[in-house]
Parts: structure tokens; C-alpha cells; sequence
């Protein structure tokens, strides 16, 4: 038995140790241009958002009236100092993209801490326990999911009044439906499964069951979930602070520079196009990011599309 | 059916009432309408007085007794900002609304529906990798940001239309074409999924061995089959434009819609004018989700109700 | 008194059917009124096709599934009464080798932490004292000890279940329930498998409920042996006096189906009619009579009752 057993065990078909997947994952990457670009992308603004300070070429906040809504280098006017123009208050465009960046991925990411981990804790429950714990929590997900964002957040900022972080309060309250339905949907899927019998058999707790078995085995699809809805709270606070019910001057998000520079539209289109760019770049990548997730972490998907 | 209908309507005035409830009761007990409302330097006494005349010195059950009455009547008492019956302004503005909607959903259907079409036909292609890419980028990028590129490029540069208003056609295309962007790459997208998942199936393959010719196929059997998903997606996201997502578009082009109605109400912070927005979101949105499950049951002679 | 397990009465309805505000339409009577004894020491094994309940039987004896009504009694104590502690408690001393191993184990888990995980649910050992353990179990199960940090999709479908049977093993049960151990073992090493679990059985005094549907494996491993069909406990005697002497028309039939090594033993093989009945809808009186050739018509009234024939052979038929 031990001598057929190593003969298998080498043999060709166990390529599935954790160096292997994430070699071949990366092979995958390599071949796929597009992902990889858009990996690269979401990183460089993770990086610049990250290293602000660092590297903006000017104060965001800091402008002088004599710049005021100088166009980009190119065009001519422009000025190579401000390399994507200034805004009304002489403020470069550039340096504000990025500490806007940092604003608008740090709600990003601070929601979907809270709102994923709010969400998924309540799918786990709700799909491990199911009954009437199952009917009420997915009866709220319903009921909430079916009033659009956009009012649930007004509504929102409306009694607490605009800001960051009442806009992080809206935007986390909204987002947690979409984690827990995901969790619930991965955790029915496991609940009758052999494992899951066999750790009553040894007579696991249950949250020892829940947490220490079912969790770690379906937080892959959990974390394509997660970059989607990052990408997502980034177009909504984008459309927040446009609309001025998200951040407020004098800190910079992409939205709101986009919204202060709306009434120069005629004479500086620079003002609401950059920023917008860049929402619509990091937007778009994060979800080919998402995508490229996905198909890794469920090889069924991978052959399907 | 009849009695699950009824369930459901029922189901559905709970729902209306009990959010009606909710927003009444989180406003009344957070916000602070009067502080917007009076200029900075107004004096306690002015406050006070501005209290009394709106009724919000009263005690909470008070103003809620008197809330619910008039609600069962649709009395939603008069704007504080418009001085009309509240919900009167609201009926008023939504037929502008519909307009709009109604015409992006033709537009992007139009555009998306054979798109996704073809590209199910050729997976894997060069042009369904485009078209695949065009949907996603469709679907990312902020509506309102599309919305001003247009005013940029069509508005101010070339003349073509009109930057912002209401009355002909010429006012129409652009906030169109703007709130046309993300339905269209949802409905490509759900179009392509649809139809590709029905082409793979064994009964397609039958009737191609029976000699039938592609068009046959294509039309009376795959699109038929693929049609249902793609009406409920168009039905739901239809329905939620209609609630308040078109909000953004309409601030760009200052479109006289419930939209942004909406966002002169939080504005302004008229409660009486929020709360007849809100049952009328209500009903909207509790009305697609009962059309849908409905739907679901027309499509397919499996379920019963 | 050396009886481990007592089942009396054991009954188990799923519900089926039915839509979200209606109650089910209709039952699975997956175990429907079973009554036995199984004595310590012993290994005592329960035949019959798919679908007729053995598994649901053992699954319920553990109370991995609750029963709908019916008692079970662990050494003279009620086990149905317990509430989840308890019940907990008692696992220690109740385990289950599981048909397929690889299902059973947590995919990212080595096999020490399969094997451990036990151990550490119940607080019973940790460092060094638990490695130590581990690697005892291992050698008991005749793995190596390198075995130990592998995963275990890398192991063969024999080694898969040596895992198994350890992990059941780390508690020091005195009862396991072995559902088919090895009809996913790889043909040629079933046999060591089986040698395993009966030199186990030997070493630590265990009593063990084998289910099978495998006639041959049951000859081999069993002392007393029971039939269960569509919920029903047929007939259950002494190995060989049951092999020897099947009263019941379906036992008959099932061993009948055995094949014998000896050419000159050889007999006809019994070829059961019709299909298997609906546990939702069983038919009348007795179960079986739709396919049995000696049914008289009291076999579609009246429900036979399992009474010994003399010498602990029950039989639950009115004609034999």
C-alpha cells in the first residue's frame, strides 16, 4: 500500500500545491495583457495614494490666483509646471488627482471593510442556520436592495449633513446586501457537504464549523465581491461629491473636483475631464481585476466564459 | 396566482408604509431642517417661531399620528419650499422623468440587444471581445461624467446641442444619450450571457440537425428562450431609474424631472416633499419587484403560483 | 449487561414537497420503526440496497440527523434527551468512518490537523503531547510519518481512509459507525483496509456498525448481521445462522446474489421482480410482498412483526 500510494502521489497529476497555483495564476496574468495592465494600473493609484506626499508635484489645497485655470502643457497657454492645468483657484489639477485619489480610495476601502465584514458575518448566520434567522435577514436584504443607492445615501446625508464620513456611514449602510447574499449563497453550498457532517461528528462547535472550516473555503469568491464593491463606493462617492453631498472642500475627491469645475466647462474642460478619467480608469480596471479574480479562484468559471 | 397576487400587494403596502414610517421617523428625529432653512445670523426666537409654524414643536407621535392620517388620504401636507401640496409636485415632475427613461431604455436597447446578439454568436472573437469590453467600460463609467464629456465635446465645442434645458428635441439627445451609456452595456452584457448559455444548450444542436435554418434558430427558438432574463433585467433597472438614479443626469442638464426633484428636496430639506418622494419611490420599486416575480412565472410554465 | 446501543422504535420522516407558506405534501419514511441491539464488542452489520435507510440508521444512532421519534439507548443512557453539550460530550465516545474520506476532510487541512482536530475540539492534548499523539495514530493505521504534513488529495483512496479511521480513532471511542467504508477504496487494497479495521477492533475493544450493501465484506467482518428494506428491518440474526438459514424472502435473495468461490457450492441466483418501492409511498402490509413469490394475501394487509424464530434470529415475514 505505502509503495503504490508514493508512485501516485508524484505522479503527474498533483500539480495543485499552493507554489504551483499561484505560479500558473501568474503565467495566466502574464498572457493576458489587458488584466495585467489593469493590475498594474490599480496599483499605481494604490501607490500614488499611498505615497502622495511624496510625490504630488504641488500642494493640492495651495493656489495662487495669477495660475488660476491654466489649461494642460499641451495646449497652448499651458504652463509644463501643472502639467494637467489649474482650477479656478489656481490649485494643479494633477497634484489634486492624486490626493483626490487617496480620498476616494480610502472610502472605498474603509466601506467595504465595514460593509463586508458586517455583510458576510450575517450570510454566514443566515445561510449556516437557516429558518427563520434565513427569512428574516434575506427578507431586509430584499426590501433594502430594492431602493436605489443613490436615494438611500441622499436620504442619508440629508438628516446627518455632507462629509466624509457620514458619506462612509451611507454609503456602508447600502453596501452590506450584496456580502451577506454572497456569503449566504457559498455557505448553503457547503452546509451539507461530508466535511461539514464530519465536523459535527467529532463534535465541533459550531462556530469552531462556521469559522475555522467553512470561512476559510469560501473566501475566494468572497474577495472578487469585495474589489467589485470597491469599485462600485468609488462611483458613488464620485456621484456624491459631484452632486456636493459627499466630500467637502477643502479636502479633494475626483468627484468633487469634477463638480467645482463644472461651471468653468465652457473655458476649462480640463477641470471636469481628468478627474473623471481617472474614475472611470480606476473604476474600470478594479472590475477587470475583479473578473481576473474570479476566473482564478473558480476554475468552472474559466471554461464557461 | 389570485392569492398570491394579493399576498404580494399586501405585502407591498407594508412595505410602502413602513419605509413612509421609517424616513418619517429618522428626519424628525435627527435632521435639522430649520438650521438650513434660516440664515446663519437668525436668532433663537426666529428659530423657534419657524419650529412652531412647521409643526415640528409638537411632540413626536403627534406629528406622526397626524403623518399617517394624511398619508392614508395621499395628503402629504405642503412643501415648505414650494408651498403646493406636496405630492402634487411630485406627480407633476415625473412624466419629464419617464421621458428620459423611456427614451435611453429604446436607445440602448436598440443598440444593445443585436450587439449582445452577435456577440454570442461569435464567442471568443475579436469583435465580441470588443464588444464585450465596450459593454464593461459602458457599465463603469460614471453616468454623470459621460454626461458633461457630451456637453463638452457637443454642447460647447461644436454647437450642436443645448447644454442644459427642457422643450425639444434638440434638449433631449444628449441627457439621452448620457443615461443610455450604463443600460445599454447591461443589457449587451446580459444579452451576449443569455443568449450564449441557450446556443450551448442540446436543444439548439437538435434543431440545426433537423435542418432548420440559422435564422429560425436563432429567433424562434435561442432568443425566445434567452428573452426572459433580458426583460427582467431591462424591467428592474428601468424601474430604478425611474426611482432616482436618473438624479445625476438631470442635475447636469438641468432636466425638470423627479430626479432633481429629489435633490432639491434634500436641498432644501423639505421633509413633507421627501416623503412624498419616498412613497413614491416606494411604489415603484415594490411594484418591479412584484412585476418580476410575476414575470418569472409567464416565462416559465414550470413555476406555478 | 453487555449491550452497547439499544435502537427502539427508531423512526425518521423527510419532509418533501410542499411550497414555502404550505407544510410538505409528503414523507420520506426513511427509517420507519426499527428496533435492535447491538452488543459491546461485537461488530454488528446492516445490508441492504441504496435507498433502504442503513446509512439514515447509522447517521441517527449518532444524531448527526434527529430522529422524528424513537429512542436510542448508549450503555442504558437516552441519548435522544440530550441537549447539543451534552451530546457533544458523548461524541467521544461515538464515532463515524465516512464512505468517502476525501469529502469528509476540510481541503485545507494537513493531515495532522485532520487527524489532531479532534484532540483539539475537546481540549484533550496540544504541543508536544499532541504530536506525539498524532504520530501513535498514524503508526496504528500503518502510515508513515511523513504522511503527517501532506495534504490530503495527494494521498491514494486506501491512505485517504487509514486517515479517516485514525481521526475516528484519536478519541478513544467505543463505538464507530463505518458507513461503507470502503466501497471508495481502490479494489485491490479493500482488503487491507478491512484487516484493519479488525485488528483495531481487537486491539481496542471496539464495537463497530458496519454498513454495507457488499454481501461478502459483511460475511467477512460481521458477528451478527441485520437486512434492512425500503425502512424496515427485515430480519437481523448470528452471521452464520443468517447465512446459513435467510428466512426472509429478500435475504434470501440477497445472499443468493453472493458470489461463492467453490464451483460445487454454486447455486441459482434469485431474481427479484419489479423495482424497488418509493420510500414515500411503501407499499401496504408488508414491504416486500409486491416482489415477493410467496406473498399470500395477508402480506398486503397486515405489517409482519420482527419476532424470534429461536436463538436471537428475528424474522418479519408471515410466511417464513
Amino acid at each position: 500500500m505505502m509503495q503504490r500510494a508514493s508512485a501516485k502521489s508524484t505522479g503527474a497529476y498533483a500539480p495543485a500545491s499552493a507554489k504551483n497555483r499561484a505560479a500558473e495564476s501568474l503565467r495566466r496574468l502574464w498572457k493576458d495583457k489587458v488584466t495585467l495592465v489593469s493590475l498594474l494600473f490599480v496599483l499605481l493609484v494604490i501607490f500614488s495614494a499611498l505615497a502622495a506626499p511624496v510625490i504630488s508635484p504641488h500642494d493640492p489645497t495651495k493656489g495662487s490666483i495669477t495660475n488660476r485655470l491654466k489649461p494642460p502643457f499641451w495646449v497652448e497657454g499651458g504652463d509644463p509646471r501643472f502639467i494637467l492645468g489649474t482650477d479656478q483657484q489656481g490649485r494643479d489639477v494633477l497634484s489634486r488627482i492624486i490626493w483626490g485619489g487617496r480620498v476616494s480610495l480610502t472610502v472605498g476601502f474603509v466601506c467595504v471593510a465595514i460593509s463586508g465584514a458586517f455583510g458576510t458575518l450575517l450570510g454566514l448566520i443566515s445561510g449556516y442556520f437557516g429558518k427563520w434567522v434565513d427569512t428574516l435577514i434575506m427578507r431586509i436584504v430584499d426590501i433594502q436592495s430594492s431602493f436605489p443607492g443613490l436615494l438611500v445615501a441622499l436620504t442619508f446625508v440629508m438628516v446627518l449633513g455632507p462629509g466624509m464620513w457620514n458619506l462612509i456611514a451611507a454609503l456602508t449602510f447600502n453596501g452590506w446586501m450584496v456580502h451577506a447574499r454572497m456569503a449566504r449563497s457559498q455557505v448553503l453550498s457547503m452546509r451539507e457537504t461530508t466535511m461539514v457532517e464530519a465536523a459535527r461528528a467529532i463534535g465541533c462547535p459550531t462556530s469552531r464549523t462556521l469559522f475555522g472550516h467553512i470561512f476559510p473555503n469560501i473566501i475566494s469568491p468572497l474577495i472578487t465581491t469585495y474589489v467589485l464593491e470597491i469599485a462600485r463606493i468609488i462611483g458613488a462617492e464620485a456621484t456624491m461629491s459631484f452632486l456636493g453631498y459627499g466630500i467637502q472642500p477643502p479636502q479633494s475627491s475626483w468627484g468633487l473636483m469634477i463638480g467645482e469645475g463644472r461651471v468653468y466647462i465652457a473655458q476649462a474642460w480640463w477641470l471636469v475631464t481628468f478627474p473623471g478619467v481617472a474614475i472611470a480608469l480606476t473604476i474600470l480596471c478594479l472590475n477587470l481585476v475583479g473578473n481576473w479574480v474570479r476566473t482564478e479562484l473558480d476554475p468552472l468559471h474559466r471554461t464557461r466564459h | 396566482m389570485l392569492r398570491y397576487v394579493t399576498l404580494r400587494l399586501g405585502y407591498c403596502v407594508l412595505v410602502i408604509i413602513g419605509v413612509s414610517l421609517l424616513v418619517f421617523v429618522i428626519t424628525h428625529l435627527v435632521g435639522n431642517p430649520v438650521d438650513i432653512m434660516l440664515p446663519l445670523q437668525a436668532t433663537e426666537e426666529e428659530r423657534a417661531q419657524l419650529e412652531h409654524q412647521l409643526g415640528l414643536d409638537r411632540p413626536l407621535l403627534v406629528q406622526l399620528k397626524e403623518f399617517m392620517s394624511g398619508l392614508v388620504r395621499l395628503d402629504f401636507g405642503l412643501s415648505w419650499w414650494q408651498k403646493e401640496p406636496a405630492l402634487a409636485i411630485v406627480l407633476e415632475r415625473m412624466p419629464a422623468t419617464f421621458q428620459l427613461v423611456l427614451w435611453s431604455f429604446l436607445v440602448a436597447g436598440v443598440i444593445a440587444i443585436p450587439l449582445g446578439i452577435i456577440a454570442a454568436y461569435h464567442p471568443g472573437s475579436t469583435l465580441d471581445r470588443i464588444l464585450t469590453a465596450a459593454a464593461l467600460t459602458g457599465i463603469c463609467v460614471p453616468t454623470f461624467w459621460v454626461g458633461l464629456m457630451l456637453v463638452t465635446v457637443f454642447a460647447v465645442r461644436l454647437g450642436w446641442f443645448y447644454t442644459s434645458g427642457y422643450g425639444t428635441v434638440r434638449h433631449m439627445v444628449l441627457p439621452v444619450l448620457a443615461l443610455s451609456i450604463v443600460p445599454m452595456g447591461r443589457i449587451a452584457q446580459i444579452m451576449r450571457f443569455s443568449m450564449l448559455d441557450q446556443l450551448n444548450k442540446q436543444y439548439i444542436t437538435t434543431a440545426r440537425a433537423k435542418g432548420l435554418d440559422e435564422k429560425t434558430v436563432i429567433f424562434k427558438h435561442a432568443l425566445k428562450n434567452a428573452a426572459p432574463a433580458v426583460i427582467t433585467t431591462i424591467g428592474v433597472d428601468l424601474g430604478r431609474m425611474l426611482a432616482g438614479i436618473s438624479s445625476p443626469v438631470e442635475h447636469v442638464f438641468a432636466w425638470p424631472g423627479f430626479g432633481s426633484l429629489i435633490l432639491d428636496t434634500i436641498q432644501h430639506q423639505d421633509f413633507p416633499l421627501l416623503q412624498a418622494c419616498v412613497f413614491v419611490v416606494a411604489i415603484i420599486v415594490t411594484m418591479i419587484n412584484l412585476l418580476t416575480d410575476l414575470s418569472y412565472g409567464l416565462f416559465d410554465p414550470r413555476i406555478k403560483y | 449487561m453487555n449491550e452497547l446501543i439499544v435502537v427502539d422504535k427508531l423512526v425518521k420522516y423527510f419532509p418533501t414537497g410542499g411550497g414555502f407558506l404550505a407544510g410538505p405534501k409528503q414523507y420520506v419514511r426513511a427509517v420507519d420503526d426499527i428496533s435492535f441491539v447491538i452488543r459491546k464488542g461485537e461488530t454488528f452489520g446492516l445490508v441492504g440496497e441504496s435507498g433502504c435507510g442503513k446509512t439514515t440508521t447509522g447517521r441517527l444512532i449518532l444524531r448527526l440527523i434527529e430522529p422524528t421519534s424513537g429512542k436510542i439507548f448508549y450503555n442504558g443512557q437516552d441519548i435522544t434527551k440530550l441537549n447539543e453539550a451534552q451530546m457533544r460530550q458523548m461524541r467521544r465516545k461515538m464515532q463515524l468512518i465516512f464512505q468517502d474520506a476525501f469529502s469528509s476532510f476540510d481541503p485545507r487541512n494537513t493531515v495532522f490537523d485532520i487527524i489532531a482536530e479532534p484532540l483539539r475540539v475537546h481540549n484533550l492534548a496540544s504541543g508536544a503531547e499532541l504530536c506525539e499523539r498524532v504520530a501513535e495514530l498514524l503508526v496504528t493505521v500503518g502510515l508513515e510519518q511523513r504522511h503527517a504534513a501532506e495534504y490530503p488529495h495527494t494521498l491514494s483512496s486506501g491512505q485517504k481512509q487509514c486517515v479517516g479511521i485514525a481521526r475516528a480513532l484519536s478519541l478513544n471511542p467505543e463505538f464507530i459507525v463505518a458507513d461503507e467504508p470502503i466501497s471508495a477504496v481502490d479494489v485491490s487494497v479493500r482488503a487491507q483496509v478491512l484487516n484493519l479495521m479488525k485488528d483495531l477492533q481487537d486491539k481496542f475493544g471496539l464495537t463497530y456498525l458496519f454498513i454495507s450493501h457488499d454481501m461478502s465484506v459483511i460475511k467477512f467482518l460481521s458477528d451478527r448481521v441485520g437486512v434492512m428494506y425500503v425502512g424496515k428491518l427485515v430480519e437481523y440474526a448470528e452471521k452464520r445462522e443468517l447465512f446459513k438459514h435467510p428466512m426472509h424472502p429478500y435475504s434470501q435473495a440477497l445472499l443468493a446474489a453472493v458470489p461463492v468461490e467453490d464451483p460445487s457450492e454454486r447455486h441459482e441466483r434469485q431474481i427479484l421482480e419489479g423495482d424497488v418501492p418509493s420510500p414515500i409511498n411503501p407499499p401496504s402490509g408488508c414491504r416486500f410482498h409486491t416482489r415477493c413469490s410467496y406473498a399470500k394475501p395477508i402480506c398486503a394487509e397486515e405489517e409482519p412483526l420482527l419476532e424470534d424464530r429461536g436463538g436471537g434470529h428475528y424474522v418479519a415475514c408471515h410466511v417464513f
